[in-house]
């Protein structure tokens, strides 16, 4: 187990991406220190995404470079547990690094209980809610020695009530187990909630507009004041 | 009473009379399941008995359901049967164990290589649209009589298709799956056994349903011509000997034996890895 996000950093520089004709990122500067929560904001079919994938390695930038320190690992927005595998099985995908037997299994324990799911260890993904996979999936990727997690639209799937409850669920494991997080999403209760710091990106070509930090301690309510007025800035800039 | 039953919305009738209820609950769950195929089952055997009892087509045409039935016990008595049964299972067994053993490697190579699908799948697709039947000549002048022309033949016909379903699971596996992979670091052999091909198993045991049901089709046509026992060449040793009771008794052997063995093929789908393949 590891409580220290050390060395993890991510950072671009001056990164173009495109696909054929259609340019989808343009110089984009940008650094994520660690132990950040950083929180891409912008209107569908604007490249966050593609900012996600340029960021995990999945695809070289165009132009630019990138330089990322530490272990990279995502969470997906829905279906990316290995129907074939249980809970714990999935899990243990986190832990392969993990050589020694009962140290294996202590952080297994651990992690089935940090996300409050025993009992359902030997259960697959198919036979558990869309929420509880969810939940399957940050314990995967919080698990062993991971340092940054992408995250991508991790809660869009899921109804309204069970993404609040998974926001809550993030902060408090992010509490146990630190780490750098940059999470993309269009909700912008999402961003205003979780966020250290928002990027609010403008359509495609994507660029950052407007970067604004927040400051009140987590977790925070949706009726905080904090949070209302993230909210109400966010929603001017992308012109809602 | 009969016919207000039938006016009647079935849903009234529950709410009246509870035993009714009961008896129809029982109706729902146990009778159409086992019922209504031994229902259909009767009817066909009794027409069969009808129309030889009353002779609409000359004995020799159309064997009495007794004549079946009694050949079935001389040949069961002669040991003919049991003989010819074990052959043919030990054929397909054979054919089929090794064009799965090797279809199934190659569907989820040219799955994986796009150059090798460029290469070899318009050869593949020729070679699956071509019969079985038509490999005969060669087969007996390669293998000469016995198990090997009729094992070539189930290769022949299940080979091409397997391949073929196994690389179509290859493309279809969704992407991230192998995003998840590679997070994870699983390269080389061990992304190929332990992400490619869970993830295509369970569309790999329906093909193998599919083929196991050519290479049970092709047996017979096999056995007919290149063969000294199975239940195909019985077929042709009772069409030779104009005994039509006997080639029936083969025919109803030939269907109840590729049903059982499909059965069991059906009960890989309920394996736990790969449940999650059927339950979409």
């Amino acid at each position: 187990m590891k409580d220290k996000t050390s060395d993890s950093r991510l950072v671009f520089e001056n990164v173009s991406h495109s696909f054929g004709e259609v340019a989808v990122v343009k110089d984009m500067d940008l650094t994520v220190i660690s132990g950040e929560v950083v929180v891409l904001v912008g209107p569908s079919g604007c490249g966050k995404t593609t900012i996600l994938n340029l960021l995990s390695g999945y695809i070289e930038p165009v132009s630019g470079t990138i330089q990322r320190e530490g272990i990279i690992r995502t969470v997906y927005q829905s279906d990316g547990l290995f129907p074939w595998l249980t809970v714990s099985e999935n899990i243990s995908l986190g832990l392969r690094s993990l050589k020694n037997a009962s140290h294996h299994k202590k952080e297994m324990d651990d992690l089935i209980e940090l996300i409050h799911l025993e009992g359902f260890e030997n259960h697959y993904p198919h036979q558990l809610s869309g929420g509880m996979r969810q939940r399957v999936e940050l314990a995967r990727v919080l698990a062993g020695d991971s340092d940054i997690l992408l995250m991508d639209e991790p809660f869009s799937a899921l109804d309204y009530q069970t993404r609040l409850r998974m926001r809550r669920e993030l902060i408090r494991l992010l509490e146990k187990r630190p780490r750098t997080v940059v999470f993309v999403t269009h909700d912008i209760e999402e961003a205003a909630q979780l966020a250290d710091r928002v990027l609010v990106l403008s359509s495609r070509p994507a660029t950052i507009r407007r970067e604004l930090i927040i400051k009140a301690p987590r977790p925070r309510d949706l009726t905080d004041r904090a949070v209302i007025e993230a909210m109400k800035e966010i929603l001017t800039e992308l012109g809602l | 009473m009969k016919k207000n039953n039938n006016i009647k919305p079935p849903g009234s009738e529950i709410s009246a009379n509870p035993e009714k209820a009961i008896s129809n609950n029982f109706r729902k769950s146990r009778y159409p399941r086992f019922g209504l195929p031994t229902l259909v089952l009767f009817g066909i055997l009794l027409i069969w008995f009808i129309i030889s009892y009353t002779n609409l087509f000359p004995a020799y045409a159309l064997p009495s359901p007794g004549a079946v039935w009694k050949s079935f016990l001389e040949e069961i008595m002669a040991g003919r049967l049991i003989n010819d049964i074990i052959a043919s299972l030990w054929r397909v067994a054979v054919g089929f164990v090794l064009s799965a053993a090797l279809g199934i490697p190659t569907g989820l190579w040219l799955g994986q290589h796009l150059r090798a699908r460029q290469a070899f799948v318009p050869m593949l697709n020729f070679f699956r649209f071509l019969s079985p039947l038509a490999w005969i000549p060669f087969a007996i002048l390669w293998f000469h009589i016995g198990d090997k022309p009729a094992i070539f033949l189930i290769f022949m016909a299940t080979f091409f298709p397997l391949a073929m379903a196994t690389m179509a699971g290859v493309a279809t596996i969704p992407s991230i799956f192998f995003r998840v992979a590679r997070d994870y670091n699983y390269k080389g052999f061990e992304l190929l056994s332990k992400v490619t091909f869970p993830a295509v198993l369970p569309q790999v045991i329906t093909a193998l349903r599919v083929s196991y049901g050519i290479s049970w089709v092709v047996i017979v046509a096999a056995e007919m011509v290149g063969c000294q026992d199975g239940l195909g060449y019985g077929i042709w040793e009772a069409r030779n000997g104009l005994r039509l009771d006997s080639a029936v008794c083969y025919m109803i052997i030939i269907g109840l034996l590729g049903m059982g063995i499909d059965r069991l093929l059906a009960q890989l789908t309920k394996l736990p890895t790969v449940r999650w393949g059927y339950e979409r």
